[in-house]
């Protein structure tokens, strides 16, 4: 049975293609010179430049954590390059026209058509190639509504009151290594802005791609959800199958306003390296949010890349009445690991959080979900509901859960549920003797597990994570 | 007429440990075989050998459904030539509606015999009179496969499986284990509803009780892995009558050394 489970996990990594696109890229190494390099190429103002050399000065000082359930080789952050962009990006291109057509193809290529008339309608995609974002479409359509969706990088120059303002006030700089490092090394990202009352009339979604050989991307996203809007934010992200690891280390801050919403659903499909656990992406990615009076921010993440996991979208309840949720589908299998979870902090009155996450292991991985619920003093009547399932299949792999409840208001409640089960041999021997293979059988039993997550996905994306779990169960059949 | 299933001389194992030695059984079109005998005879694990489940390896002997090779097929493809295994304890799959659970065998089964797939409409209809035929709620199809049903609702639920399914050879595993008389009624007329020149039976029972709802063609005694004795319906009565101590064979002289 083993053997034939494995065989219905054996995946081909589709958005595996490396694209031939001639960039202009820092040779590998990491000090204040390349910090200065990297804000003089994209044109920053001395507050920006400023902002990046004590964040990096910060990062210096501090130890990468190990407190993680992963196991990696110690990375060499002076082996890494920390600038990539195509040489054709250098010219800032106006249009879509003057955008290098391989570039275009490439996005084509992992089913994200960038020509408006091609793509889904009711989605603006902002395309980052490395360190640069490539094109943002519908942005004149967005901006009729007030709406700004842009390259952080752009941000920077035409909105730096927003983004003095809430750069780094939900992930403070020195919040933790790779954040710190993040701060001072970031080349591109989305920045959102809604304003107050305002629901934003598309789903807005950023597609992240790694190309270059040997170099770390870095992104910034920030979403600021002026009082009373609302704003659905999908992320994906692909990258070619090489033999060495690449970093990823990002940040995301989400800022709801008092009665804002903000939904942010991320697919991450990182390359996760070979069977024997060569190569793939290491991702080290620090996303939190912070509600203010009855915001509410959701989390839902599918995970299924990536050769090294460690991620806990997060939730700071601070204002009264507000909700934070965190769906979560995390796949492992080969040698992948998987270390994720979230932190829902309660400090408002009758703050609610809901934590449903989903953890599938097959192979020889490790899937670990990490979870903290704090209630502090003035989190009176808050609520948290949590429930962690695990779900093996074959023998070789595991599945831990790690949940802290730290309750300081006797008023708050807390409740977690949490099970392991295992694809059985009687569930697939069911499938078959009613006439399904055991790779239809497999991933009707995967895709059940996450049912409750997959709900939560915008409709769009519902169908693409599905798709993709089937593909990362499937091989290229089907 | 030909024979719909030839068992030849079949010898199997679990573990390593005989449990089918010397099985010979032939079913024409439209018999209903009865299949009794007393606990450990090897019953559960015909059906299960016969259907293909990993771990239950076949030593020797032949085993053809309408004149092709069973033992050549997969598990998968023994389904689609028309074998359906009613299991004796159903397994739950948590999230997977039994619709479109029913659905995705329905259109695996009609692809491998090259016939067109039926429409999401035409397949709800079909499954809704399925539920009524059963007396299973329509809200059973939404639920998740046997999640939460009582055993008398999963048992009711491999029914309704079936007649989606309409396969040419039904193995009943013990279906009438822990169900009361009038859960019973519903299953043996389900069953009856489905008899005809086309389908055949294999009732594998440990009691007589559920032979006076499903009138047998033949009934067979297995005991320590082989037929010891055959008849018509009456020697269920006989059966039920003297127990089964009577019929056991001699044990076999591996067991004796053991």
């Amino acid at each position: 049975m083993t053997e034939q489970i494995d065989k219905a996990l054996a995946r081909e990594y589709e958005a595996g293609f490396v694209s031939d696109v001639e960039s202009e890229t820092f040779t590998p190494g990491l000090d204040e010179d390349v910090i200065r390099r990297i804000s003089e190429m994209k044109g920053e103002p001395e507050w920006m430049l400023e902002w990046r050399l004590s964040a990096f000065r910060d990062w210096l000082k501090m130890d990468e954590p190990d407190w993680a359930l992963v196991d990696y080789p110690k990375i060499d952050f002076q082996a890494i390059s920390y600038y990539s962009a195509p040489k054709s990006m250098k010219d800032k291109p106006k249009s879509l026209d003057e955008v290098d057509p391989e570039l275009l193809r490439t996005y084509e290529k992992l089913g994200i058509p960038l020509i408006e008339q091609q793509m889904l309608a009711g989605v603006a995609v902002d395309a980052v190639f490395d360190s640069v974002s490539v094109v943002t479409t519908f942005r004149e359509k967005l901006e009729e509504a007030g709406v700004i969706f842009c390259p952080i990088s752009e941000a920077i120059h035409k909105h730096p009151d927003l983004v003095k303002k809430y750069l780094g006030s939900v992930v403070p700089k020195k919040d933790n290594y790779y954040a710190a490092l993040n701060c001072a090394v970031f080349t591109d990202g989305s920045f959102v802005y809604i304003p107050k009352g305002t629901r934003c009339p598309m789903e807005l979604s950023t597609y992240f791609r790694i190309n270059e050989q040997n170099t770390g991307q870095f992104e910034r996203t920030l979403i600021i959800a002026d009082e009373g809007s609302h704003v659905s934010y999908l992320e994906g992200c692909t990258a070619p199958q090489r033999d060495e690891n690449q970093l990823h280390a990002a940040v995301v801050e989400l800022v709801a306003l008092d009665d804002a919403e903000i939904k942010y659903s991320t697919v991450q499909n990182w390359y996760p390296g070979d069977e024997e656990g060569k190569g793939g992406i290491y991702n080290f990615v620090t996303k939190r949010g912070v509600c203010h009076t009855n915001a509410k921010i959701s989390w839902t993440q599918v995970e299924t890349g990536s050769a090294v996991t460690w991620k806990y979208p997060s939730c700071v309840l601070k204002g009264d009445n507000s909700i934070g949720e965190f769906y979560s589908v995390a796949l492992t299998r080969g040698r992948q690991q998987a270390d994720t979870g979230t932190k829902m902090i309660h400090l408002g009155k009758n703050t609610k959080s809901t934590i449903i996450s989903k953890g599938i292991s097959a192979g020889k991985s490790n899937n670990s979900y990490r979870g903290l619920v704090r209630m502090n003093p003035g989190a009176e009547g808050a609520r948290n509901f949590t429930q962690c399932d695990s779900l093996l299949i074959g023998d070789q792999c595991g599945a831990h859960t790690f949940p802290y409840v730290e309750s300081r208001n006797p008023s708050a409640i807390v409740e977690h549920e949490a099970t392991t089960s295992k694809v059985s041999d009687e569930q697939m021997f069911l499938c078959q003797q009613r006439g399904l293979d055991p790779e239809k059988a497999v991933s009707m039993i995967v895709n059940g597990f996450c049912k409750e997550v997959f709900k939560e996905l915008p409709m769009e994306f519902a169908v693409e994570a599905g798709k993709l779990l089937e593909i990362s169960l499937e091989g290229s059949v089907g | 007429m030909s024979n719909l299933l030839t068992i030849k001389d079949l010898h199997a194992s679990v573990e390593e440990k005989n449990i089918i030695k010397g099985l010979n059984l032939e079913v024409k079109p439209g018999e209903v075989h009865a299949i009794m005998g007393p606990n450990g005879a090897g019953k559960s694990t015909m059906g299960y050998v016969l259907s293909g489940r990993d771990g239950y390896s076949v030593e020797s002997g032949s085993v053809t459904l309408d004149g092709a090779d069973l033992l050549d097929m997969e598990t998968e493809e023994r389904a689609r030539a028309g074998l359906f295994l009613a299991f004796q304890y159903p397994v739950e799959i948590p999230g997977v509606s039994n619709l479109e659970f029913l659905k995705a065998a329905v259109d695996a089964q009609r692809e491998a015999r090259g016939e067109e797939a039926v429409t999401s409409a035409e397949f709800l209809k079909e499954a809704k009179a399925a539920c009524k035929q059963v007396n299973l709620p329509v809200s059973f199809l939404k639920r998740g496969v046997n999640e939460g049903f009582s055993g008398g609702e999963k048992k009711r639920n491999e029914l309704m499986q079936m007649l989606l399914l309409k396969p040419k050879l039904c193995i009943l595993d013990e279906t009438d284990s822990g169900l009361d008389i009038d859960a019973l009624q519903v299953v043996a007329e389900g069953v009856n509803s489905q008899r005809s020149a086309e389908r055949s039976f294999i009732v594998v029972t440990h009691y007589q009780r559920l032979l006076d709802y499903i009138k047998p063609d033949f009934v067979h005694v297995l005991s320590d892995g082989k037929i010891v004795k055959s008849g018509d319906a009456s020697l269920a009565h006989e059966l039920e009558a003297q127990g089964y101590a009577w019929l056991q064979t001699e044990p076999a002289e591996d067991e004796l050394e053991g």
